[in-house]
């Protein structure tokens, strides 16, 4: 029999926001435990919660960049359930009136014809804290630092089809919530979640199979695996006369293989109910026009300009969108050295190669602007040759050094004065009497030898049209 | 004359004149809370050391000119569900009997800088749940007019230490009748005010769409000079409205005539005293004589305030006690082995039963199919008691009618009927659904001496104009100035 995999997503975001959702405290990730705390986010007796707007813009961006109504009246609800990480012992989320819904994002369907996949909605909602056991002392111990940060869910339609298309779906809304802003979606740190839900069908059927969720994914490559072995357990389990139960299921990326965690039976009921200390929130037209006006460019909206303006090839354009820190690079780095084609085809060459050598994520970019545009700027300019520029880029991206300073310290310098070339030639037609002779002669493939022995000579910083040009000069 | 016959007003003048002492007058009260608290316990916490400190950096601060209203000086007791930094807020519950705040409320730095001096944290029902400061864990507070009845609740603290002049004035707090059935069988004055104006900031949460903080008096000037330096917007409490300020001067102005005001004739009906019945019908008189317009007219959503208010309140309140989990202060049961258990047992051994019921009630009425059945319909009511408020403020300025349906009870007497206890707080469940302002003020005595009260109710933000209604009736009436005398 031939299975269907229908999967849907449920993203959490950590927002991009200075300080809190409901209070002043720090967002920064790492600090010390319980350092970026106050009494509101801790949840301290007689605390009232305070709206950040920040998160409501940042919702009401990531909405109209993902084609999605936006709620004009908004209202919190809490969501009640006992865990040490939860200090008041409810989540403030959104449950009735989520403030984006029916939004969509395009992506490559299988027979790769455009697909959309379809967002439910995206609410706002607080982070908790961090439990850390310590085995030491055999205690669990709770940092509040995350409590409260902003977090947006971004809830998918039950549309994916392939690993593929959640895989391009992720891609594309981490590139909508970088480029707008709204988060730096660094998974390792947590502010990128993925929970995806799995159920599988014989093909051609309509009915929804029974699902399981799971969660813990810490990476795309874990995303995909996770998928590829939920869908084998339930087709086996289906095959075997089995059935799948609907539970939750937790992901172990080092042993490659999922357990569950709790059932449905153990669902608990959260008793929602609407948050009576925040009042409504009510989003005027003018607040979303304002937004949309100030909205930062997309990706897709960067593509058609990187090929209209600076006319660079759409494969090109793909590459360099996929993540905004290639996008801040190339723009801040062609805003240096005006040749948009040289940068990109650095980025994709170097860059990239020097980024997966030294295992760095592309948002940790040590690389600055200023650095690339001087290698690219000092070989247009002849002054380096392009083998040099690798090495002083390979420099500056791992040691920071000054690419100019680094080229002037170890003489690196192309040779172009060239009346300086004829007195090394001179010596090298000196010394290769044998050779000379023989091109004399006819033998024109002696220039070769010749020339390699005088780029030898030259330690490579003379440009070899020159040499060879000035050779047949003295030669010929 | 004594410091402590003196109202919150008097004594501010006098302290301001020189001729009473900020120090002299936190002492006179420390002394009579010595002599007398072990017998009525109005005072979970009395913070002697830290109020004459403090009396004598306000004195300094007098002579400074720093403090120059009308309250400088003055002591003043707090209820113990209000945070204050450094002095334990117990809220009269096991689970928070040691738990000291690190942070003030939003009221208590409006009190600083008006130059007020805490006495200390005043007894309540657990939590604020309960009409008879009965469900208290550091036990009972008796009535000054009779040691063997309840003084009200929740405030029982606040309104029995305001009339047995071991406070001038006290903050208590008001979600379904807190300030106002208390004040009542303590025959004193309490304002619930407008829900939104008063900051919330850092009350210990009951029900939080209802809750709010008000002043209790000896008179309603008492109030509404203790009202003036507590309310106005407060940016740490979303709910706290932006509105016109308080006016003082037209709250004192006492000004009543040609007002028209309403008595709800279901608040006359079934279950009322004769006696109580017939002391809100004496007020009428009297506000007929001053040159008001009275009138009784039928208002039949009364009857469902209490289970609107039950549901409501009970479903905020097992969500707002949630964070009593034992985990990070407050009790933790010694007795548990595992996270369940501590859950469990903190929570068991922590809350008493009152508590332990409103908990149970709110899970119920918030449980999944059941919610539409009981919060929603719950919400449908709120908005229909809203209606029919707005409705009769179409066709009177305000409403008059009784605070309880009796005077104050034995103790003991409502503990064991729940159910009775929640009926008793038909007259002024109501005002907290509605959110609008009312003020409890004493108007006439039982045969047994016992006092009681009437309460006037207000349009949204119309403190001023009951405030001048109650100290036009108190102009004309002397029951706010009896004592009661102490044992």
């Amino acid at each position: 029999m031939e299975w269907e995999i229908v999967m849907g997503l449920e993203v959490h975001t950590e927002l991009a926001t200075k300080t809190k959702i409901f209070c002043g405290c720090s967002t920064e990730f790492g600090g010390e435990a319980n350092t970026h705390v106050c009494e509101i986010c801790s949840g301290m007796p007689g605390t009232l919660p305070l709206l950040n707007r920040r998160v409501v813009e940042f919702a009401i961006r990531t909405g109209l960049a993902t084609h999605c109504d936006i709620t004009r009246k908004n209202k919190f609800d809490r969501k009640n359930y006992f865990y040490p990480d939860l200090p008041k012992a409810y989540q403030i989320s959104q449950l009735y009136f989520p403030i984006c819904r029916n939004g969509y994002i395009p992506v490559t369907g299988a027979d790769g014809a455009p697909k959309k996949i379809g967002i439910h909605e995206i609410h706002m909602e607080e982070d908790a804290g961090k439990l850390i056991h310590d085995a030491f002392t055999d205690s669990t111990l709770v940092d509040y630092n995350r409590c409260g940060v902003p977090l947006l869910e971004i809830v998918s339609e039950p549309d994916f089809r392939s690993a593929a298309e959640v895989i391009e779906y992720l891609e594309k809304l981490r590139a909508i919530l970088q480029f707008t802003g709204v988060s730096d979606c660094k998974m390792q740190e947590g502010s990128l979640r993925a929970d995806v839900n799995l159920s599988v069908r014989p093909k051609g059927q309509t009915a929804f199979g029974t699902r399981t969720e799971m969660k813990n994914l810490n990476s795309f490559r874990a995303i995909q695996r996770a998928i590829a072995y939920e869908a084998e357990r339930q087709i086996e389990l289906l095959e075997d006369g089995g059935e799948v139960v609907q539970e939750t299921r937790r992901w172990d990326d080092n042993k490659g293989i999922s357990y569950a965690m709790r059932s449905k039976e153990d669902a608990q009921d959260y008793k929602y109910f609407p948050e009576p200390d925040l009042p409504p929130i009510e989003i005027s037209e003018e607040t979303i026009e304002r937004i949309r006006a100030s909205m930062p460019e997309l990706p897709e909206q960067k593509k058609r300009r990187y090929t209209e303006e600076l006319g660079l090839p759409e494969y090109d354009t793909s590459i360099l969108t996929s993540e905004m820190a290639y996008v801040k690079l190339f723009e801040a780095t062609v805003a240096l050295c005006d040749s948009p084609k040289d940068v990109a085809n650095w980025i994709m060459g170097e860059v990239m190669k020097l980024l997966s050598a030294t295992a760095t994520l592309p948002e940790n970019m040590p690389l600055t602007p200023e650095a690339l545009a001087a290698v690219i700027n000092m070989v247009r300019a002849g002054k380096i040759n392009r083998g040099t520029g690798k090495t002083v880029l390979e420099k500056a991206f791992c040691d920071g050094v000054d690419p100019e300073q680094y080229v002037a310290a170890h003489n690196l310098a192309q040779i172009t004065d060239l009346s300086a070339l004829r007195p090394v030639l001179e010596e090298v037609i000196a010394a290769n009497e044998k050779s000379v002779s023989e091109y004399k002669a006819g033998r024109t493939q002696a220039m070769g030898y010749i020339m390699g022995q005088a780029m030898r000579a030259l330690k490579g910083k003379a440009p070899a049209q020159e040499v060879q040009k000035l050779l047949h000069e003295m030669l010929d | 004359m004594d410091i402590r016959d003196m109202t919150a007003l008097e004594l501010g003048r006098a302290i301001r004149a020189g001729s009473v002492g900020v120090r002299e007058a936190a002492e006179s009260y420390f002394a009579a809370i010595e002599a007398h608290d072990a017998l009525y316990h109005c005072y979970n916490t009395v913070c002697k050391d830290e109020a004459l400190a403090r009396a004598d950096e306000v004195q300094k601060g007098i002579a400074e000119g720093r403090f120059t209203g009308a309250l400088a000086g003055v002591p003043i007791g707090i209820k113990d569900n209000i945070c204050t930094k450094g002095i334990r807020t117990t809220c009269s519950s096991k689970i928070l009997e040691n738990f000291v705040p690190t942070y003030d409320a939003t009221v208590m730095q409006r009190l600083e800088k008006a130059g007020m001096v805490m006495l200390g944290k005043l007894n309540m029902d657990e939590f604020a749940m309960g009409s008879t400061t009965e469900t208290s864990a550091t036990g009972i507070t008796h009535n000054p007019w009779d040691p063997d009845r309840i003084p009200g609740g929740s405030s029982g603290g606040a309104a029995a230490a305001v009339a047995a002049r071991l406070a001038p004035v006290a903050l208590g707090s008001d979600t379904g009748g807190s300030i106002r059935q208390p004040a009542s069988f303590c025959g004193v004055s309490g304002l619930k005010p407008t829900y939104g104006a008063v900051s919330r900031y850092g009350l210990v949460a009951y029900a939080s769409s209802l809750d709010q903080i008000g002043p209790l008096g000896r008179n309603t000037d008492d109030c509404a000079a203790l009202f003036a330096v507590i309310e106005g917007k407060d940016p740490m409490d979303g709910t706290s409205a932006d509105h016109e300020t308080f006016s003082f001067d037209a709250a004192a102005a006492g000004e009543i005539r040609g007002k028209k005001i309403g008595i709800p004739a279901d608040y006359l009906g079934e279950g009322i005293a004769p006696e109580v019945k017939q002391a809100v019908l004496d007020a009428a008189e009297v506000y007929k004589a001053l040159g008001a317009e009275v009138e009784i007219f039928p208002m039949p959503i009364v009857k469902y305030a209490i289970p609107a208010y039950y549901i409501i309140a009970c479903a905020e309140a097992c969500s707002n006690l949630s964070r009593y989990d034992g985990i990070k202060y407050g009790y933790s049961s010694p007795n548990a082995e595992s996270l369940l258990e501590t859950y469990i047992r903190s929570r068991s051994e922590g809350f008493g039963m009152e508590v332990k019921r409103r908990i149970m009630l709110g899970n119920f009425v918030l449980s999944s199919g059941y919610y539409d059945a009981y919060y929603n319909k719950a919400l449908k009511a709120k908005r229909l008691i809203s209606k029919a408020m707005d409705d009769a403020f179409r066709r009177y300025d305000m409403l008059l009618g009784p605070v309880a349906p009796t005077a104050a009870m034995k103790i003991g007497e409502s503990l064991s009927d729940p159910l009775k206890m929640y009926l008793g707080d038909i007259y002024t469940v109501m005002i907290n659904i509605a959110g609008v302002p009312a003020l409890a003020v004493p108007c006439g005595f039982t045969s047994d001496g016992l006092p009681l009260g009437m309460q006037l109710i207000g349009k949204p933000y119309a403190e001023a104009e009951i405030l001048a209604a109650a100290k036009a009736y108190q102009s004309a009436t002397d029951f706010h100035k009896k004592f009661p005398t102490l044992q």
